[in-house]
């Protein structure tokens, strides 16, 4: 029995004491006759919080604690090591969630807020009264990762920890590496094309630390941080050798299809290559019709009856790397559908092909403007994908140069950071800017060659321009990818609908599940620069587990007691891990547990007919403790 | 009668989606009390029924559904199990089998949460307070 009890009510600045009387609740539970110290504090989290309970430890002798401040997914480990460094052992700490669950959901009722802070803190107090000290689990770990998506993000990411040594596996969903970025015309700040950009990463990709699998998707994932056993599908490329006739046998391919790497605006052969890597075309076996042709120009380099091939891996962490998509206007917003009517990643690609002159369906382009914000902001996606601004200025300033006017209609700029220049280069160079109003949005009509965009402008204090132009350029956001990953791994998502981070300031490329971290625009919008920070920054976390050689397992894991066990055996079958067996101890039989399968959910303890497992930092007694607490009168 | 209280057993899962109910200032009654475990598998049918004689008058068992971390689709049916059991000592007891609530709620099911608590609320004062 714990009986020297500190506990610690927080302010958080006012999120928990504009409702909760904290210093109520800290004289109520200070009643309690194992609590010897009860404070408030305005952030418990911050360093002085956090030294107030390691002075406190040493001052009274304490052997057990609780904060009571926001929920323990945010900070359990924070103070934690607080308890830690104040000499005691971490897991006779308990942190009561009174600002997620009381100040924020009841800050209409502070009263009753108030009563209902002061019942959990003391259930949190009858918890740790009982807390047992517990130890880590220590698990080896191979430096081995998988990264998933390679684009930017899976690049960057791949290539950081093959440099630490690290043995990656990465894996693409497409037969070529280099995602959205291989497609950018002028990638900003230094304006060199994306294909460009990713050139340098495609020669560190070839260092032999990184095993790189392309039109590849994971079918399956088990298993645990330390610990995972990946089940990959590579579907075939068809081209399985060398030839130095792959132009030819391009040029001879009968079947022409919408080409997905430049957004559609031109055709593709069924046996294609986009400028990244691998350096090898791949055959679309869905277009294809299977005529030969190409067979006849490149023999053995190609081999129609590839067939798909299914590779297990084996990895101790996983940096997920699968990216956005652009957001698909709706048919007929904006005039989306109709001739001349593109969106952004469309017009960047029209810049690539252009050839000194920008033309489209034919046609000389020489006025095109540009509408914002388009499927952001509104109802559907609340948030701003940042990047967008920068990047139609850039591609207009790009366009300039080949003799483009541009007509910017915009609700808000963002070219945050380093690129407020180019919002400056766009005035100086006569680009002209008309601001809209949600609730009055441009119209697009169409009027023979010419395409009318009908704008109320703010700037000019309301009056109706109409601007004819060539080309209209709807610039829309980012949303994630599509990928099966997600629900595999179950990841949490975030409310932008990204995946999400543990904490966006403390843990920004972790998830919530242990060894899965996230890099660039999976997580949220980013622009090349944020990204690329981001994948190295995500690769840095996941080298401090992987070159340590271990990693430590939280200690909740079931807990058997040889003395109470009957040898039912029903805990064996229930355990969903194959962590329980049996075994001869002292002449009996009984259950032992292998800490290491473990994964503490503690099916075992539930099925127990006598209440021989517990399951650690959740004991039965605690909890019946806490019930008690929580009625107290 | 005064408020029913109600005890919420909440699996990882559940746990983040109360914390996501505080992150988006919702409302649920004020008498409801989150107890986080990590999976509810591991609750013997013997401590819901303690909960009721200690005189909780409604336990929502909030697993996390088939997004269990621990055990995935089949949390349902080890979940389910428990509840099984848990409604058979209750019959026993003559405690209504309405008091006790068992739903998957997972990381982002906030409108779930919050708006099974508030019918169970409903439902309870209407039962009046548990027999103990």
């Amino acid at each position: 029995m714990r009986d020297r009890i500190g506990v610690y009510i927080c302010h958080c600045g006012g999120n928990i004491s504009d409702v909760v009387d904290v210093e109520r609740v800290a004289e109520a539970v200070g009643k309690i006759p194992e609590v010897v110290v009860a404070r408030t504090y305005v952030f418990m989290c911050s360093d002085p919080g956090q030294k107030l309970i390691e002075e406190d430890i040493r001052k009274y002798d304490l052997n057990g604690i609780v904060v009571a401040s926001c929920s323990p997914h945010l900070h359990e480990k924070t103070f934690r090591s607080a308890v830690s460094r104040g000499g005691m052992n971490p897991y006779v700490y308990e942190q009561v969630n009174i600002r997620e669950h009381v100040s924020w959901v009841h800050k209409h009722s502070p009263e009753e807020a108030t009563e209902k802070a002061i019942r959990l803190v003391k259930a949190g107090v009858a918890k740790v009264s009982l807390a047992r000290e517990l130890s880590e689990i220590r698990l080896d770990v191979k430096p081995t990762a998988l990264v998933i998506g390679a684009g930017l993000a899976g690049m960057r990411a791949a290539v950081d920890l093959a440099k630490m040594g690290v043995d990656v596996h990465l894996v693409e969903k497409e037969h070529f590496v280099g995602g959205w970025i291989a497609k950018g015309y002028k990638a900003y700040p230094e304006g060199k094309p994306g294909s460009e950009v990713i050139r340098e990463l495609i020669e560190e990709m070839k260092s032999g630390k990184i095993r790189l699998l392309t039109g590849a998707e994971v079918l399956s994932v088990t298993g645990s941080v330390g610990n995972f056993q990946v089940r990959i599908k590579v579907r075939p490329r068809f081209v399985v050798g060398e030839c130095d006739r792959f132009e030819e046998a391009m040029e001879k391919c009968p079947v022409e299809v919408d080409d997905e790497f430049n957004e559609g605006l031109r055709k593709r052969k069924a046996i294609y290559q986009i400028p990244t890597y691998p350096e090898l075309p791949a055959i679309d076996i869905a277009s294809c019709n299977r005529c030969g042709e190409c067979v006849k120009v490149c023999g053995e380099a190609i081999d129609l009856n590839q067939q798909s091939e299914v590779v297990d891996i084996e990895a101790s962490m996983i940096i997920m790397a699968t990216g956005f998509k652009p957001y698909t206007p709706k048919e007929g917003e904006f005039g989306f559908g109709r001739k001349g009517i593109i969106t952004l990643p469309q017009f960047e690609r029209l810049l690539a092909l252009s050839n000194g002159k920008l033309t489209y369906d034919g046609r000389e382009v020489r006025d095109v403007a540009f509408i914002y914000c388009v499927g952001s902001r509104n109802d559907e996606h609340e948030y701003c994908s940042r990047y967008c601004c920068t990047a139609t200025i850039n591609a207009a300033l790009a366009a300039k140069e080949l003799g483009i006017r541009s007509y910017h209609i915009y609700r808000d700029i963002r070219t945050y950071g380093k690129y407020e220049t180019y919002y400056e280069d766009a005035g100086k160079n006569r680009m002209l800017f008309f601001r809209f109003t949600p609730d009055s949005p441009p119209e697009v009509r169409t009027e023979g060659e010419k395409l009318l965009v009908k704008v109320r402008d703010q700037l000019t204090f309301g009056e109706e321009v109409e601007i004819p132009v060539d080309l209209v350029v709807l610039v829309t956001g980012m949303e994630l990818a599509e990928s099966e990953i997600y629900g595999m791994l179950k990841i949490p998502f975030s409310r932008d609908g990204f995946l999400q981070e543990v904490h966006p300031k403390l843990r920004p490329v972790e998830t919530a599940i242990g060894g899965v971290l996230i890099a660039g625009t999976c997580q949220s919008p980013k622009d090349v620069m944020e990204t690329s920070a981001s994948a190295s920054a995500a690769a840095a976390k996941a080298a401090t587990y992987l070159l340590k050689g271990y990693t430590e397992l939280e200690p909740f894991i079931a807990e058997i007691d040889a003395e109470k066990c009957n040898a039912c055996e029903d805990c064996v079958a229930e355990c969903p891990s194959g962590a329980i067996s049996m075994s001869e101890i002292g002449g009996s039989k009984v259950a032992v547990v292998n800490g290491a399968l473990c994964r503490g959910c503690g099916a075992c303890a539930g099925i127990c007919p006598v209440e021989a497992i517990n399951l650690r930092g959740y004991y039965y007694d605690q909890l019946r403790k806490m019930i008690d607490a929580l009625l107290e009168v | 009668m005064p408020e029913p209280k109600i005890l919420i057993f909440a699996a990882e899962m559940a746990y983040r989606a109360a914390d996501q109910a505080g992150l988006m200032k919702a409302w649920y009654p004020v008498a409801t009390y989150i107890v986080r475990i990590p999976c509810t598998s591991m609750l013997r049918p013997e401590l819901i029924i303690y909960a009721f004689e200690k005189g909780f008058d409604g336990v929502f068992v909030a697993s996390s559904g088939p997004d269990c971390p621990f055990l995935g689709e089949s949390c349902v049916g080890k979940t389910s199990q428990r509840i099984e059991k848990a409604y058979e000592l209750m019959k026993g007891r003559g405690i209504e089998p309405e008091r006790l609530l068992m739903s998957g709620v997972c990381s982002t099911c906030v409108e779930t949460l919050v708006g099974k608590t508030k019918e169970f609320k409903e439902t309870l004062s209407r039962l009046g307070p548990v027999k103990r």
